[in-house]
């Protein structure tokens, strides 16, 4: 073999090696790192596993957001309107969540049935539903037209009686 | 009248330039195969037609946000009356259609200043070029036209005001941001033209790198500042002090960085040495490529993000296939070409080539990981097998560690010289350095905090390892000079160019480093009256009221801060937005920003009673983190600037000497400047 074929045999074998390493390591991560999506009706029918980093979606019950006096600590019920899930969060809610709106959690469940949500997802904006949630009323029997008509109607009664964000209950 | 027809105008004028655009493509190309002049000088003259006609276009949307045409449906829908002007003036790109044009707008511009500058360069390479960049603006003017006109009309019927900007992007970030970032997308597009160009003539010669190496730094050092001020927006606007967030849209912008990273590095193999061609030209192709892909991840509505302005599969789809066509077209051109052009130049293992090669190595290996943390979720979910997301951890564990590893052979890299090194040179010059930045590296987390901390040690151990061998390097450069000062003017722009940017990556590495390990947060409920102590500061909330702004409605929270007992006072206002015409609320951070540390102070929600949901923070070394990208930008445009590309500008003689002569002409011009030592 020649000096150059040689390197580039080395060039090869290197990066088939690297390749390999890398695909091996990406895949690990990967499998460890993965949160699938569950609507309310999946986790009720025991389709979610237990005390793994899911996600799940839906909306927000209304009247059903409770804050704690003293802490942080929050809890609310997701609705696809066919089951339910509580929620049970410590920490700051972001600024778009409201009662009636779509909402992804991200979190664990507990043998309580209840979810230990990490992280709470709202929408960006006004006419914006998270894609999930959107497939997993619609699911459930639900039309995109349905809920936006509900979350208009749930949005002017809230401004009827003056509530502008729904941390004030 | 005539103000009244600003949108037809507008129109026309794009329409006009897809026309133009579409002789760019073909008459250039057409001339360059068939020997034609004539023909292959349609090329500029069209560049320039059809950026004055985009430029038109362009104005006629500013001034349409200007003056509140609220009948065309773009202005409408995302501007009104009450935005103040420079707010107007940005919603231009703050929404898809806008955003698209821009992009347009941007691409002409460099199609422009690419016809402006290449007046040495064979005719036929220049039509080839020109060709080539006609073929990408023909297929975004189409895009533009069919699926995402900015000037339509809401007649009859328009709204009385419009229906209000999206107030996470009422900020001066959306003013600068969206321009930086998409010039560096854009920019990629000139390298792409030269490599296809290069390829389709055959001419794969050290010659094209030389001609292609200033554009491609500068578009990488734009594509460098957009990110980074990206990740300062979403920092102090998003209200919870994250900088980075491995979001697919982040991603989609750090994928082409990732790759313009290594074009660069190999694209100053094959100036110097006349190795890497093939591989050099694939990674142009890549990262032009990875460009257009984050444009279809980001505009075509797939991902859940602030970013996803609408929903229309049409457009994605118009992407996805202009994308398709782009890769085939540009990877047969490779296929079929490639092989003619390349030829051998031999290294030692030991060599700047072999470490820039490993250095390749890993920015690739980067690329996919981050592709495929990107992608696996879209590509599962359209085959229907079921929705996932996959976190920050899986991102965290990758890149981490393949980042700590090259930085090693950076270290390496920087001093060492072309074609072969010996050994003992190498450690010679090397082991204080490497002594130096395990020592300091190892001890700093005790000094700073008392408490040895891993990844604090890995993080500053690679920065020091990447500046401490250069600062040697730059010593013994200037050692026979009459003094330190002469011999550092004579070191290239080029030189400095390098050291910049390296040492913007180290003090990017000690930013992250710092802020992901000793950053303090905070989250707790307070109302007046309330102290809270983070880090050594004292925040005492004093005061809560209202205000009322332009278009908005504010809680506002005054906070005294005090260090320790004695520590000056000073006052923070963190607010609570409720924007009228959206009726959205936001969160308006309050920001002490300091070299080594920001106070973050920002308000969550109303818990009632008075009292309110605060996130407090103390974020050590945040800054570094975007001042490293800008010292990286600083380097490439000092790159940029070096003599060597003035002189090819100045002598028409220059291109023909170094594409007959290969590699070794230019390379003992810098060899010889750079190994003054």
């Amino acid at each position: 073999m020649t000096p150059k074929r040689k390197q580039k045999l080395f060039i090869i074998l290197g990066l088939v090696s690297l390749a390999a390493i890398a695909v091996g390591l990406t895949l690990y991560a990967l499998r460890a790192n993965i949160n699938l999506f569950f609507s309310p009706v999946q986790i009720a029918q025991g389709d979610a596993p237990m005390e793994r980093q899911i996600r799940a979606g839906g909306m927000v019950k209304e009247g059903s957001v409770s804050r704690d006096p003293e802490s942080l600590d929050v809890e609310f019920v997701v609705t696809d309107y066919v089951d339910d899930l509580e929620v049970y969060y410590s920490g700051i809610l972001p600024d778009l969540f409201r009662e009636g709106q779509g909402v992804v959690v991200v979190g664990e469940l507990q043998a309580d049935g209840r979810l230990y949500a990490d992280k709470v997802l709202a929408r960006h904006d006004e006419n914006y539903m998270p894609p999930e949630v959107a497939q997993a009323l619609e699911e459930a029997g639900y039309s995109p037209a349905d809920y936006q008509a509900k979350a208009a109607e749930v949005g002017k009664r809230l401004d009827e009686e003056g509530v502008p964000q729904a941390s004030e209950y | 009248m005539l103000i009244k027809l600003i949108p037809e105008i507008g129109h026309f004028a794009l329409i006009i330039a897809l026309l133009m655009a579409a002789v760019q493509a073909v008459m250039p190309l057409a001339g360059a195969a068939t020997r034609r002049p004539l023909w292959m000088a349609y090329g500029q003259p069209m560049a320039v037609g059809q950026f004055v006609f985009i430029a038109i276009a362009y104005a006629c949307l500013t001034a349409s946000y200007m003056l509140d045409d609220f009948s065309v449906a773009n202005v409408a829908n995302n501007s009104n009356s009450l935005l103040p002007w420079y707010y107007k003036f940005s919603a231009v790109w703050g929404n898809h259609e806008g955003s698209v044009l821009l992009w347009s707008f941007m691409l002409a511009g460099w199609g422009f200043a690419a016809s402006l500058f290449t007046g040495n360069l064979p005719r036929d390479m220049v039509a080839r070029v020109m060709g080539v960049m006609g073929m990408v603006c023909v297929g975004f003017l189409l895009f533009i036209l069919m699926t995402s006109n900015p000037f339509e009309r809401l007649l009859p019927g328009m709204p009385q005001d419009g229906a209000d900007l999206n107030p996470l992007l009422q900020d001066f970030g959306l003013v600068v941001h969206p321009p930086m970032l998409y010039m560096g997308y854009v920019g990629f597009s000139v390298v792409f033209a030269f490599a296809i160009a290069a390829l389709m003539g055959g001419r794969l010669d050290a010659a094209w790198t030389r001609w292609a190496r200033p554009w491609t730094n500068l578009a990488w050092a734009f594509l460098t500042v957009g990110i980074a001020l990206g990740s300062w927006w979403a920092y102090y606007e998003l209200g919870w002090g994250g900088w980075w967030f491995w979001d697919p849209v982040e991603n989609a912008s750090l994928l082409p960085w990732l790759t313009g990273t290594a074009l660069v590095h190999s694209l100053a193999v094959t100036e110097k040495r006349g190795s890497f061609k093939s591989w050099t030209v694939l990674l142009a192709i890549s990262t032009f490529s990875l460009s257009l892909m984050g444009t279809f991840l980001v505009r075509s509505g797939v991902l859940t993000s602030v970013h996803a302005f609408a929903n229309d599969p049409a457009r994605g789809f118009f992407i996805l296939m202009l994308l398709a066509i782009t890769v085939t077209l540009s990877l047969l051109v490779f296929a079929l070409r490639a092989p003619r052009v390349s030829h051998k130049v031999g290294f030692n293992w030991l060599s700047r080539d072999a470490l820039l090669l490993v250095n390749n190595i890993f920015l690739v290996i980067m690329t996919v990981t981050v592709l495929l943390g990107t992608v696996y979720p879209l590509i599962l979910d359209s085959l229907g097998l079921g929705k996932i997301s996959v976190g920050p951890p899986y991102f965290n564990a990758l890149f981490v560690p393949l980042t700590v590893l090259m930085c090693i052979f950076m270290g390496l890299g920087s001093v060492t010289r072309w074609k072969s090194m010996a050994a003992r040179d190498l450690i010679r010059k090397l082991w204080l350095a490497g002594v130096a930045a395990l020592v300091i590296g190892i001890l700093m987390p005790l000094l700073y905090r008392g408490e040895w901390n891993l990844f604090v040690s890995l993080g500053i151990v690679s920065a020091l390892w990447i500046v401490l061998p250069m600062v040697r390097d730059v010593f013994d450069k200037t050692r026979h000079a009459s003094s330190f000062l002469a011999g550092v003017r004579k070191l290239s722009l080029a030189y400095w160019g390098m050291v910049l940017g390296h040492v913007g990556v180290a003090v990017t590495i000690v930013g992250v480093t710092v802020v992901s390990n000793y950053n303090i947060e905070r989250n707790v409920r307070m109302s007046p009256g309330t102290t809270v102590e983070v880090a050594g500061y004292q925040f005492t909330m004093t005061e809560l009221t209202e205000r009322r702004g332009a278009n908005f409605l504010a809680d506002t929270s005054i906070l005294q801060v005090q260090r320790g007992d004695s520590g000056r006072s000073f006052t923070m206002r963190p607010e609570k937005r409720l924007y009228l015409a959206t009726g959205m609320p936001m969160t308006q951070v309050a920001l002490r920003p300091g070299l080594f540390r920001d106070l973050y102070v920002a308000m969550g929600e109303n818990l009632g009673d008075g009292s309110w949901a605060m996130r407090v923070q103390y974020k050590p070394f945040v800054r570094w983190l975007w001042l490293g990208a800008l010292l990286m930008a600083f380097g490439g445009v000092l790159a940029v600037l070096d003599k060597r590309y003035r002189r090819t500008a100045a002598t028409r003689e220059a291109p023909k000497v170094a594409s007959q002569g290969g590699s070794t002409q230019n390379s003992t011009q810098n060899g010889a400047r750079e190994a003054t030592a």
